[in-house]
């Protein structure tokens, strides 16, 4: 039996009634990154990058350099005082190379191929203009890829995650450690770094999956056991920590069957997303709204999807998008909960060959709350159906749409149809005019 | 030779044409003209009688010098077909007007025979004994054998149906053309062939004349010569002028001038196929390339490597003896065939009545007009097959100050007027009108008083004429416009501006003529267009398409002076939307356009009376329409044009090949057009021919199965407005025949998204995918029990948003609910029509309404952006909304099917030509329903 909740076919709220199919990759289409407003980046297991623009769905570029799969994607927009401003993209790739590309050009800026290990996470610290690169051990570059400085071999596992933190600090996620390391200018070179190791934490029970950081202040940290601590940025100590929030306190009446189900993958952290005020986590099948203030879990939908949700974000509307691997993407809404007026949903006729899911009626009891404070609750606002396969990934464009990629090899550009079909009748009389006349020649 | 005429029905034409003419009882549009026709019986459409044969045909003929004029081959090649009509009579008849002597032989002042590179004829003929009328095609072959190198042909098309050869006279020629110029094709080549072997006799015979004269001065030692030697020198001689000779003729016929081909006017014979045209390109690659400076010898070896020259004879055979050769000989094999395949497809495309020809041919003179919203619902690609209005073209060329004065002036001729009666009824003659343009509404005024007094000026003509037409010549020959080539450019000019009259009354002449006491009249005549100077030429072809319609003008016609600036206003209108933009929005809203919400099925009835007798015949196009041009898309009154006639199905049948067509349709086992395709040689396939054919024969089956549908199917309604709304349709079922038949039934409703093939996938048996949805809008799919099958249905559930399915096994639908109007008139159940034909008619008049429609909507400029900076997004959406519901007057759902047509119009539009486009899926998150019998 399954919970989920279902919105049917009319869905006034949401926006995106059109959508573009880019056709390109040949695997899993794992990251999408954004390079600047009008382009993005993908990038999957068939270790081809690709360049599109986000408006027309154009192909812009196809870079080809690695061998094996993507693992990790950054954007770097280097910003030297004395040239413009140039879009990079660094990916690291399973061949243990790490390329930079010039996303204008297309071209390969330059290629790293020293890695005893595949790196498998990237981050960049715009600040000091370097870029770090995580695999067994850490690595600090600087903008011409020349390496820094490096720490000592850390495990073969390899870092998983890599957050900035204030004070020139970083926090890796080791396995179920913590390590914060510290970047320091060194004293011989003017350009030089020194990278140390300042403090390990190791509170979860469980490998690390999601490390994000929240404001100056917080990062959140989240395990495969579905741990969730929140930390301070400049002292590292625990601020609070919430280790079963899918359980009992909030959901009694469902607990003993999740219980049953319950199993590593179903609690694990796949995500962790943030605004100044909640912590947004997805938890197997689930989100949670976890509130910083209150330090505890304000709203959920303990089955947002048939299966795990992989990656979900926050709009600036008080919206959430949640994409997973049922092949779905949703869009929530956060909203203070009034009465519970049972809403009539279309049933819809998914039932007509009897392969439809069984009849979900909205579970609305599921998200009810019995604390007194202001009690919120997630509202499904509409869902994108289109991906055969695990949807991986999205990026949110704001009024140009929104992007998504899955391992059915395709990236889904969804639109607004009435902004499109509006933007095109401007494209129309722009040529219209362009032409000078109305004398169309076939 | 010449009998006795019989003008009956032409002087009772004009009789009627005088009263009609002198006291109209009624206002126009209540009078019940008297048809011209109607002491023949009841059907307007009758072939005059006395016609000996059953149905069109060609015959091809040849002035053969030794036994005079006879008849060659008839296509179709069956004995019933001309029955007992007398071939050898009609070729002495068609053969006798070549006038156009071409001299071959020994010109003045030149020391060579000349090879003269004659220009067919083209000359159109009655013989009212037979009952017969023909287009007659006259060519010119050369063959070394015969007299003065020449043979004179001809091809000609025979009809019982004058008017048909009148009204297609272009088209004929033009079809025609094609086809000698593929015979002359073969045969420069094989004539040139011809000349390298008796060069290569002619050499031979030479060396051996000159090594006998050696020996024999040789053997003779007396110092004198005898008579043998002197005998044989000249003989040598001789053999070398000959070969002098031959050899200029072999220059001649190779640069043989093909700086035709350089003229846009001119059309080569092409072959359908690509193959066959590279093919074809390498034969005249190697005639041009092997260049006189080259050695005829080494030529020859390469080219007939197994030719044993022989000697010849210094006397020739009599000319008796000798066997001219044949056509076939005479052409080559490959050119012949060619040639065959061509008359076929002439045959083939002209046979049936002319109403028919002549509505097929305005639609697609029509349809190639719209070329913005054309796309959506038609088959573009067979209007880019055939140009009937190439002088259109050449029009476009001139500039734009030029042209649109050009097209002014024509609009406010006559004849425009009269071709626009037809557009009468069509939704497109709203007047939009701006503000600016008030100053332009006296106009119709004005064309009006032009109007009377060209009429007038008609009248003086032809009182002039009518005293000079009794001549008792028994060949007249008129209009030969080879006198035209000799206007100077100056001149024909000048001629130009006051160019209706006098070509109305040449009309005229043309269909007096026929009272003159001869039983073969030569009506027209006119050789090649390329000697027709250019400007000459806008005018050229309705002088002949003119004629037949001569006395229609005050009687059949509604005269519409209104219709006509109205549809100017429109087109200026667009026109200044995109110059223009800070113009009014007042121009968009269309204060005075009351017609969005007229009734439309009237549209259809208009035109016809209540007994469903037709009054007007189809008119010809008229190149002269450019007034009409603008994107304007414009054929609604074509549905009115041909809703009558539909409804009897005796007027389609006039043509026993129509008939027979019919009857094919409905067996659906073997249809004319395979059957007339296998008549042509597998080695040509003419693809572009035959899938014209199949597009007719799809339409017809198309439409019986969609009337099937509507009938059969209670929802028919909203699976129509799925397609019409761009909703891919999936038909689900497991017999693939009948999901299928559904399939091509449903089609027609399926607006195209490109010039493409429309998006329609017949039969899928594996699970859809998002992309599928994209490319398709039609989709049958196969209902399987296999675990396979459960993954298609598994998709489609999943993908249920994006979908309407029709489950033709279980009959139900799912789709959304459709409440507007316009799919009831698409699709009424209880509809009279019962042809598929005449259905599919229907739906692309009612289509059409809506694609003009979507093309107002589309290029309003206020309806899609602000008029100033500071007006609210909202404010335009209700302009946009209170468009569509009150001016378009769309209900409901029918909005949704315009803007979805906009919205395809609009990447039509913006898309560039190089790329395709990335394929957009717009849905509605709308609820679906479930429909059942």
């Amino acid at each position: 039996k399954s919970s989920v909740q279902t919105i049917g076919e009319e869905q006034i709220q949401n926006p995106y009634t059109e959508l573009l199919v880019l056709k390109g990759h040949q695997d899993i289409v794992r990251f999408l990154v954004q390079i600047d407003d009008c382009r993005f980046a993908s990038a999957g297991d068939d270790g081809i990058i690709f360049l599109w623009n986000v408006q027309t769905g154009e192909k812009i570029h196809e870079l080809h350099g690695h061998t094996h799969k993507i693992t990790a994607v950054a954007p770097f927009s280097s910003s030297d005082v004395t040239e413009e401003k140039m879009n990079l993209i660094i990916t690291a790739s399973a061949d243990r190379t790490v390329i930079v590309w010039d996303c204008t050009s297309g071209r390969q800026v330059r290629k790293v191929s020293c890695f005893h290990s595949t790196v498998k996470c990237l981050t960049v610290l715009q600040r000091l203009n370097v870029w770090l690169s995580g695999g067994s051990d850490l690595c600090v570059w600087n903008q011409k890829l020349d390496l820094l400085c490096k720490t000592s071999h850390l495990t073969d596992a390899g870092i998983s995650a890599l957050v900035e933190l204030p004070k020139n600090c970083v926090a890796a996620a080791v396995g179920k450690e913590l390590i914060i390391f510290r970047l320091s200018a060194s004293n011989s070179g003017s350009e030089g770094w020194n990278i140390l190791e300042v403090k390990r934490l190791a509170d979860h029970q469980d490998n690390i999956s999601s490390l994000v950081s929240v404001n100056d202040l917080t990062f959140v940290t989240g395990s495969h056991i579905g741990e969730l601590i929140v930390w301070d940025a400049l002292d590292w100590t625990k601020q609070a920590s919430e280790c079963n929030f899918w359980d009992s306190a909030v959901h009694p009446d469902v607990q003993p069957e999740i219980k049953l189900s319950q199993s590593p993958h179903e609690t694990s952290v796949q995500h962790l997303t943030s605004d100044e005020e909640c912590v947004f986590a997805a938890v197997g099948k689930g989100i949670y709204v976890y509130n910083l203030q209150m330090k505890r879990v304000i709203a959920c939908q303990k089955t947002a999807h048939d299966s795990s949700v992989l990656h979900i974000e926050r709009l600036p509307n008080r919206q959430l998008i949640s994409c997973s691997e049922d092949g779905s993407v949703r869009i929530w809404e956060l909203r203070e909960k009034q009465q519970l007026a049972a809403e009539p949903v279309p049933t819809g006729f998914f039932n007509m060959w009897g392969f439809g899911r069984t009849n979900k009626q909205a579970n609305q009891a599921a998200k009810k709350m019995q604390e007194n404070t202001p009690v919120y609750f997630l509202e499904l606002v509409g869902d994108l159906i289109g991906h055969s396969s695990a949807v991986q990934m999205f990026l949110y464009f704001g009024e140009l749409g929104l992007a998504t990629c899955s391992a059915d090899h395709l990236i889904i550009l969804w639109k607004d149809g009435e902004r499109e079909s509006s933007l095109r009748s401007l494209t129309l009389f722009k040529k219209l005019a362009q032409n000078g006349d109305l004398q169309l020649k076939l | 030779m010449i009998s006795a005429p019989d003008v009956v029905a032409f002087t009772r034409e004009e009789e009627l044409e005088d009263d009609l003419y002198r006291e109209p009882p009624l206002p126009e549009e209540y009078s019940v003209p008297l048809f011209p026709f109607t002491g023949q019986g009841a059907n307007p459409w009758a072939k005059v009688a006395g016609s000996k044969f059953t149905r069109d045909f060609i015959l091809i003929s040849e002035f053969s010098e030794q036994v005079g004029p006879q008849p060659l081959l008839t296509i179709p090649d069956d004995a019933k077909v001309s029955g007992t009509f007398d071939l050898n009579y009609f070729s002495l008849r068609i053969m006798s007007v070549d006038y156009q002597a071409s001299f071959v032989g020994h010109p003045p002042g030149s020391a060579y025979p000349k090879l003269n590179f004659v220009e067919d004829s083209k000359v159109v003929l009655g013989d009212s004994k037979e009952g017969a009328f023909a287009y007659v095609h006259h060519l010119t072959l050369y063959d070394l054998e015969a007299r003065g190198f020449v043979r004179p042909f001809c091809m000609a098309y025979i009809s019982a149906d004058e008017h048909k050869i009148m009204q297609q006279f272009q088209e004929l020629s033009t079809e025609f053309s094609k086809a000698s110029e593929c015979l002359k094709t073969g045969n420069r080549k094989a004539f040139a062939n011809e000349l390298e072997k008796k060069l290569k006799d002619l050499d031979y015979t030479r060396t051996v004349l000159h090594n006998e004269t050696e020996q024999q001065k040789k053997a003779n030692d007396k110092g004198y010569y005898t008579t043998q030697a002197i005998e044989k020198a000249n003989e040598l001689a001789s053999v070398e002028k000959s070969i002098i000779e031959h050899q200029d003729l072999l220059r001649q016929i190779r640069s043989y001038p093909y700086r035709k081909l350089k003229d846009s006017e001119f059309h080569p014979y092409e072959p359908e196929s690509a193959l066959d045209r590279a093919d074809m390109g390498s034969h005249d690659q190697d005639l041009t390339a092997s260049d006189p400076a080259e050695p005829s010898e080494t030529h020859l070896y390469t080219h007939v490597p197994s030719y044993t020259p022989k000697l010849i004879k210094a006397k020739s055979a009599k000319c008796f003896d000798k066997k001219l050769k044949t056509l076939e000989e005479l052409c080559d094999v490959y050119f012949f065939t060619q040639t065959l395949d061509q008359l076929h497809h002439i045959e083939r495309t002209f046979r049936g009545d002319v109403c028919y020809l002549l509505t097929e041919q305005i639609s697609r003179a029509l349809l190639k007009q719209q070329s913005i919203t054309n796309f959506l619902f038609e088959d573009v690609s067979f209007l880019d097959e055939k140009p009937p209005e190439k002088q259109y073209r050449g029009c476009q060329g001139l500039g734009q100050d030029a042209m649109d004065e050009k097209c002014l002036e024509e609009s406010l001729a006559p004849k425009v007027v009269i071709s626009l009666g037809s557009y009468k009824s069509s939704v497109e003659c709203v007047p939009i009108k701006m503000e600016q343009e008030m100053e332009d509404s006296e106009e119709p005024k004005m064309s009006e008083s032009v109007m009377s007094e060209h009429q007038e000026n008609l009248d003086y003509l032809d009182a002039d004429i009518k005293g000079s037409i009794s001549s008792g010549e028994s060949i007249e020959v008129l209009g030969t416009e080879k006198s035209g080539s000799g206007l100077t450019k100056s001149e024909s000019q000048a001629s130009l501006p006051v160019m209706p009259s006098p070509q109305a009354g040449r009309s005229k002449v043309g269909s007096r003529r026929t009272v003159s006491e001869d039983s073969i009249e030569v009506l027209s005549t006119c050789p090649s267009e390329s000697l027709i100077p250019e400007d000459f030429k806008a005018s050229y072809p309705s002088a002949i398409n003119e004629e037949p319609y001569a006395d229609d003008n005050e009687g059949g016609l509604r005269f519409t002076p209104r219709a006509n600036p109205g549809v100017h206003d429109g087109q200026d209108d667009i026109s200044k939307q995109e110059s223009l933009v800070q113009v009014d929005a007042a121009c968009c809203i269309g204060k005075e356009s009351p017609n969005f919400l007229e009734p439309l099925p009237e549209l259809g009835q208009k035109p016809c009376e209540e007994d469903g007798v037709v009054r007007i015949p189809p008119q010809p196009y008229r190149p002269a329409e450019q007034g009409l041009r603008g994107g304007f898309p414009s054929h609604e009154g074509l549905s009115g044009g041909l809703l009558p006639y539909e409804l009897d199905s005796r007027y389609l049948t006039g043509s026993r090949e129509v008939s027979k067509s019919s009857l094919d349709e409905c067996s659906d086992s073997t249809s004319h057009i395979s059957s007339a395709a296998s008549t042509c040689s597998d080695r040509t396939p003419s693809p572009a021919h035959l899938a014209c054919a199949a597009g007719d024969r799809h339409r017809k089956r198309a439409g019986q199965n969609a009337l099937r549908f509507i009938r059969q199917y209670p929802f028919a309604h909203p699976a129509i407005y799925s397609l019409l709304s761009g909703r891919t349709l999936v038909v689900l079922g497991e017999d693939e025949a009948m999901v299928k038949r559904l399939v091509t039934a449903l089609s027609i409703f399926v607006p195209s998204c490109g010039a493409y093939a429309k998006p329609v996938k017949h039969w899928v048996t594996s699970a859809l995918h998002l992309v599928d949805f994209q490319k398709w809008k039609l989709i049958g799919l196969q209902r399987a029990v296999s675990p396979a099958g459960v993954n298609v249905l598994h998709a489609l559930s999943r993908y249920s948003r994006y979908l309407s399915i029709l489950d033709a096994d279980s009959k139900t639908l799912r789709c959304p609910l459709y409440k507007g109007t316009v799919v009831a008139r698409l699709a009424d159940h209880r509809t009279q029509i019962k042809r598929g034909s005449t259905y599919y008619m229907h739906v692309q008049s009612i289509l059409t309404q809506l694609c003009s429609k979507a093309f107002l909507f589309t290029f309003c400029h206020h309806l899609h952006l602000p008029i100033s900076e500071r007006e609210p997004e909202e404010s335009v959406v209700n302009r946009r909304m209170n468009f569509l519901k009150l001016q378009l007057g769309l209900a409901n759902e029918d909005i949704k099917i315009v803007q979805y047509l906009a919205e395809l119009l609009k990447l039509h539009y913006i898309q560039e030509p190089g790329q395709g486009g990335n394929p957009l899926l717009r849905f509605d998150y709308v609820p679906s329903f479930l429909y059942k019998i």
